[in-house]
């Protein structure tokens, strides 16, 4: 128990965000009104799956000094997780966009950089499902694992800014900036994005025992 | 790594292949363009430039690693450390994209009209793609070659990974065409060249594990 409290601070977190984030008042703002309140769902996405990829890159570089099965499950287990938060994060943002823009998708930097980011990483899905030995795929798509890091996190922090865009937080549209952002709405913000954070390594953990004991069951079998 | 470069420089029968197939796609373009008769307009132009530069670099480059046979890997390895081969072969790739990007422009130029009102700028950037790409593609190729379907999973490795840089140097070359004055452009190129470094560097150091497997 002394080890599981975060999981239990994720519980807690995500109902009050949950229950929160639909009571509290928020800032009336134009055009955004009670939409607004997406930001407690939409944006600790991006921010779960940032820190969950950067875990699953922490476990690919300690794969490639002592290659271990287990790290090569934590790894795949946790870009998996952040694959899941990436798509959930475009979800809420596409219906987020169908009720404030009028459209599912427009041609937007901070949309196609997100989504050309979920292409890089399908492609490490993919990339795994090719190989037929396993200490081969650890490390080849631990080597890809850091290489679409490195490529995928400026289309998501770089190039958008260097753009106009029609996103909130850019080219003068209201925005969730910290200066319309108000002390309302930073009282369930930040308890969101902690909990959704903690909510994606709680995933990658049960994801990685299950494949842990898929992998013993499997060497059991064989002998 | 010198004699590396020389190796790399000895097998180059897919040169002439490659400098075939640029000019062909050139020549099919004009040919399809000049059904509706005289030059495309500027923004497709640039965009047609792109994609034909897009595709002759990944099968350039695909030849890199995919031609390679096992008994010369192991040989190349008992002479040099994995970073001269990769750096070498980063180095032969934007190399032969650079000439082949050169000659690809050359030829567009003449059938298809030269709108480009900034010619500096415009021959920067292609080099800093040739570059790019050279340095994404390399590290993509080596990972496919050691996968069981390595034509495919170069294209779907590769293209997504390519299209920050695509992007950036769209941008740039729709500037060096409408001759916009360099101060437009100077925050791309600098990303432009950021991002190289990045791949470059990210690249040299994940080769070494590549390498032993």
């Amino acid at each position: 128990m002394k080890n599981n409290w975060w999981k239990g601070l994720a519980v807690v977190l995500l109902l009050y965000t949950a229950v929160a984030g639909f009571l509290l008042p928020v800032p009336r703002l134009h055009i955004l009104n009670e939409t607004i309140r997406n930001l407690y769902f939409h944006v600790p996405m991006w921010f779960g799956m940032t820190f969950i990829l950067i875990a699953s890159v922490y476990y690919s570089i300690r794969y490639l000094r002592t290659p271990t099965p287990q790290l090569d499950i934590l790894s795949h287990e946790a870009a998996k997780t952040g694959i899941l938060m990436g798509c959930v994060g475009l979800a809420t943002g596409s219906i987020w966009a169908r009720y404030a823009w009028g459209a599912w998708w427009t041609n937007d930097p901070k949309l196609n950089g997100a989504a050309i980011a979920m292409l890089i990483y399908g492609a490490y899905l993919v990339l795994r499902s090719s190989f037929t030995d396993e200490q081969q795929r650890a490390r080849v798509s631990a080597i890809y694992n850091i290489f679409a890091f490195a490529t995928a996190m400026p289309l998501f922090y770089i190039l958008p800014r260097l753009t106009d865009s029609l996103h909130p937080g850019a080219g003068g549209n209201p925005a969730f900036a910290k200066y319309d952002l108000d002390d309302n709405m930073r009282l369930v913000f930040y308890p969101a994005v902690i909990g959704w954070t903690l909510l994606a390594f709680w995933l990658a953990q049960v994801a990685s025992r299950i494949a842990t004991l898929k992998l013993k069951v499997y060497e059991k079998q064989l002998v | 790594m010198l004699k590396d470069f020389r190796l790399e420089w000895r097998q180059r029968a897919a040169l002439n292949g490659m400098l075939l197939y640029v000019g062909s796609t050139v020549f099919v373009c004009f040919l399809s363009f000049s059904l509706k008769g005289g030059t495309p307009p500027a923004p497709a132009w640039n965009a047609l430039f792109w994609i034909i530069l897009l595709f002759s670099a990944v099968n350039a480059v695909a030849k890199g690693f995919l031609q390679e046979s096992r008994g010369r890997m192991l040989y190349y390895y008992t002479l040099v450390p994995p970073q001269a081969v990769i750096l070498a072969k980063i180095a032969y790739n934007a190399l032969l994209l650079l000439g082949l990007a050169m000659v690809g422009l050359g030829l567009y130029m003449v059938v298809l009209g030269n709108p480009v009102q900034d010619p500096i700028l415009f021959v920067g950037n292609v080099a800093l793609g040739a570059l790019g790409f050279a340095s994404t593609l390399t590290l993509v190729s080596g990972i496919a070659a050691k996968a069981t379907n390595s034509n495919t999973l170069m294209v779907v490795l590769g293209f997504p990974l390519m299209i920050p840089m695509l992007l950036l140097l769209i941008k740039v070359s729709k500037n060096a065409l409408d001759g916009l004055e360099f101060e437009a452009s100077q925050s791309s190129l600098l990303t432009l060249l950021a991002l190289n470094l990045i791949v470059g560097a990210v690249s040299y150091l994940l080769f070494p594990f590549l390498w032993r497997s």
